[in-house]
Formats: structure tokens, sequence, C-alpha cells
């Protein structure tokens, strides 16, 4: 069996003043193709201004097991909201 | 997507069977909340391989849909028909490409997908292995098997799995202007000449009942419907989807002016449904075994792409390496920037 090309994940920022966002991904045998596979793959239609292509195994994601762990702490803080504090209706421009 | 770089934590082997069962019943709770699955999460190993069997067919399908149409790029009768041609069969190759990064998420790499293919031991739609007889067959694609293919996969945009739903999303807002193009082809020839209209209604009787066909076997023998159904990948059973079709379809046949082949085709008042007559499902089961016009033709001309580009797969494999080799990356660069 051929070998796969490495795996790039692709992200595009769709407009000057928007982030890149991740799209997908594509093969390739160096970092050039990869822009230029995601090129062809994912801006047929002007979808995007510029692309970042990073080396889908330099990513670290956080394990889905420890999502409670990682973000159950920021349930309770609700101080952190500006609707927790009660202002009179007479108080302007706060 | 990412699972290559993902390491196996949520494949865990279930410390038995109690809590295998709780596990099972939290997913199916996730799924009828309307909760999105995404790669890293545990899924049952059954939805895992019902996604890929389901995605890679997908994927194929798109890639061996290049072949009807890519026959008639030379032969397109003016430039504009060519550009559309062109653009079409490189969405189809896009799409491909969309689905393969969404199945190998689930653990399967692109090598094998394509390997499968390649040795006939993978399924793609069989509507691809009818032959594209003259150019009107291009405009009955476009309309007809693009619109049931459009049919099929909006539902598909809220399939349960995350990057399947995301790459349908990409694939629906690409599809509408194949089955646009599809049916402005089919309306040119029929406000063209009386041999036009005849090449037009051909294709409809020759495409009419394998579209028809494509949204899968009735109900009643579809074995992967209720589960899928459950697991929320499918939404609509195929009779449900075809039904949906047949409705949208004849009211356009009847703009062009063509006549659907299918004698018993009646109104029904009260329910506000078309009728269709039965299927012959023998020729399904046909072309699916293999024996249909085109299924050999199809994986010669694929693996023949195949084996002519490795060649350049190689090179740019060799020129990677060497440019990898020759030039170490400077230390300042680790630092990022």
């Amino acid at each position: 069996m051929t070998e796969d090309w490495l795996l790039y994940e692709v992200f595009i920022r769709s407009r000057s003043g928007l982030e890149h966002k991740h799209v997908g991904s594509v093969h390739a045998a160096d970092a050039r193709m990869a822009i230029e596979h995601a090129r062809d793959t994912y801006t047929r239609r002007l979808e995007g201004v510029s692309i970042w292509v990073v080396r889908s195994s330099e990513i670290v994601a956080s394990d889905p097991e420890e999502a409670e762990a990682l973000f159950e702490p920021a349930r309770d803080k609700i101080y952190r909201h500006p609707t927790f504090y009660a202002i009179p209706e007479e108080v302007k421009n706060l | 997507m990412y699972t290559q770089a993902l390491d196996s934590a949520g494949a865990a082997e279930p410390q038995g069977d109690v809590e295998e069962a709780a596990r099972l019943e939290r997913f199916q709770a996730r799924i009828d909340r309307d909760e999105k699955i995404e790669p890293k999460d545990w899924m049952p190993e059954d939805y895992r391989q019902a996604l890929i069997r389901q995605i890679a067919q997908h994927a194929h399908s798109e890639v061996v849909g290049m072949l009807p149409e890519g026959n008639w790029i030379t032969r397109a009768p003016s430039l504009r028909r060519k550009v559309v041609l062109i653009a079409k069969v490189q969405d189809e190759g896009g799409h491909g490409m969309y689905l393969y990064s969404a199945a190998e998420t689930l653990g399967v790499s692109r090598a094998a997908l394509i390997e499968q293919l390649l040795a006939g031991r993978a399924k793609y739609s069989s509507i691809f292995n009818y032959p594209t007889l003259t150019w009107a067959d291009i405009g009955a694609i476009g309309w007809l098997v693009d619109g049931a293919a459009i049919m099929n996969q909006i539902p598909l945009c809220r399939c349960s799995y995350g990057p399947y739903a995301r790459a349908m999303v990409r694939i629906c807002k690409e599809e509408s202007f194949h089955q646009r193009q599809g049916y402005e082809l089919m309306l040119t020839l029929v406000r063209g000449s009386a041999a036009q209209r005849t090449m037009a209604q051909e294709a409809l009787n020759r495409w009419w009942w394998p579209s028809l066909m494509m949204f899968g076997p009735s109900d009643a023998h579809s074995v992967h419907t209720a589960q899928s159904l459950r697991w929320k990948i499918k939404r609509f059973s195929n009779d449900e989807l075809r039904q949906k079709f047949i409705d949208v379809t004849v009211p356009q046949a009847q703009y062009l002016g063509l006549t659907v082949p299918d004698p018993q085709l009646c109104w029904d008042e009260p329910a506000q449904h078309f009728r269709a007559g039965p299927i012959d499902w023998s020729e399904f089961q046909a072309v699916l075994a293999g024996d249909g016009p085109c299924n050999r033709e199809r994986l010669a001309a694929r693996r023949e792409a195949h084996e002519a580009g490795r060649w350049v797969r190689e090179a740019a494999a060799a020129y990677a390496e060497k440019h990898r080799t020759a030039r170490p990356r400077p230390a300042a660069e680790e630092g990022g920037t």
C-alpha cells in the first residue's frame, strides 16, 4: 500500500479582519504543497484571503474526558459577567 | 482533521458489561439531546464503523462521479459549457477530499480507503456505473443525479457526527450550482431543434429510474436504516427522501415538456404526492454486484489514474525529503513568532 503524504490541518481567514478558522485537512509532501492543496480544496469560491497549514501531529488537544475538570469551574463564577451586578436604572453609562 | 495526531483516549477498553451499557446509554442520551459527536469523544465501535462505511462510500462516489462527466469535457459544445463542466468535475473531486478528510478523523487512513476502492472491495453509488452516451446526459446528470444527491445530503448536514456534518454543509453549498447548470442545459436543448428535444427526452428516459434507485433499497429491505436513524447519522428513510425527490422533480420535467418514463406515474390528490410505479430492484442489485454497464471501466480508469500519478507522488515525496534533510530548521524558529 502506498503511504499517505503528511497530514496537515487547514485554517482559512475568510476576509481580512477575521481570525483564521479550521476548515479541514489535506495531505501533502511538504508545507508549500499543503498550502496549494488547501487553496484547491477549500477556496474555490473566494472563501479565503489567507491560509495557515499546520502538521496535524503538532496539534495538542484537550481530552473530552477531562472536559469537566477543565471547564466546570467557570460555571459558578457568574460574578465574571456584567449582569451579575444590580445598578439602579437612573445611573447611566455603566 | 486531526485524528492521526490523537492519542487513544476514549478508545479505552470498557471495564465490563455494566460500564459498557452505561457508556452506551450516555452516548445515546447525547445523540437524543442533539449534541454533536466529535472525533475524540467516546463512541460505540459500531457507530464508528457505520460512519466509516457511509463516509467512505460517499467519498468514493464523488471521486468515481468525476468519470462519466469528465468524459465530455473535450466535447462540450461551447467554451461556456466547457468551463462549467470543468468546474463541476473539480468540485466533485473536492467533495471527495472533504469526505476522506472527515473519514480520517475516525481513525482510518486515506491510503487504506483508496486501496479498498482500487481493489474493488469498496462500494460507491451505482449511478456512476451508467454510461454518458450523449451531451444531454450531462444535463440529465446535473438535474437528476445531483438533484437526488442534494435531497440525500441536506439532512446529512444535521448528522450527529460533527466532521461529517460540517463537510456536508460545504458540499451542499456547492451542489446547487451543479443542479441548476444541468437543468439550464436541458432547458436549452428542449428549446432547440426536434433532434435536440429527442436527445433530452432520451436522456431523461435513461437517467430517471437509476436516479430513483440512488436513494437505496426501499425501507422494508434496507439493512442499515433503523440503526442509522437512531444514531441520527440518517434523518429520513430512503423511501421518504425518494418521495420528496419525485414530488419536486416531476413538475420540473413537465416544465421542460418532457415525459417521465413511468406509465404508472400519477398524482395522488388526497395525499398531495406523485405516485411512481414499482422500481425494478433486480437491475439495482445487478449494478451493485458489479454487472452494471460501466463497473469495470470505472475502476479501470481509477486504477490507471492512480498508477499514472505514482511517479509524481514519489517525486514530490523525494523532493520534500531532500529539502528536509538539506535544510535543518534554524533553532530560532522553534521559539515561535
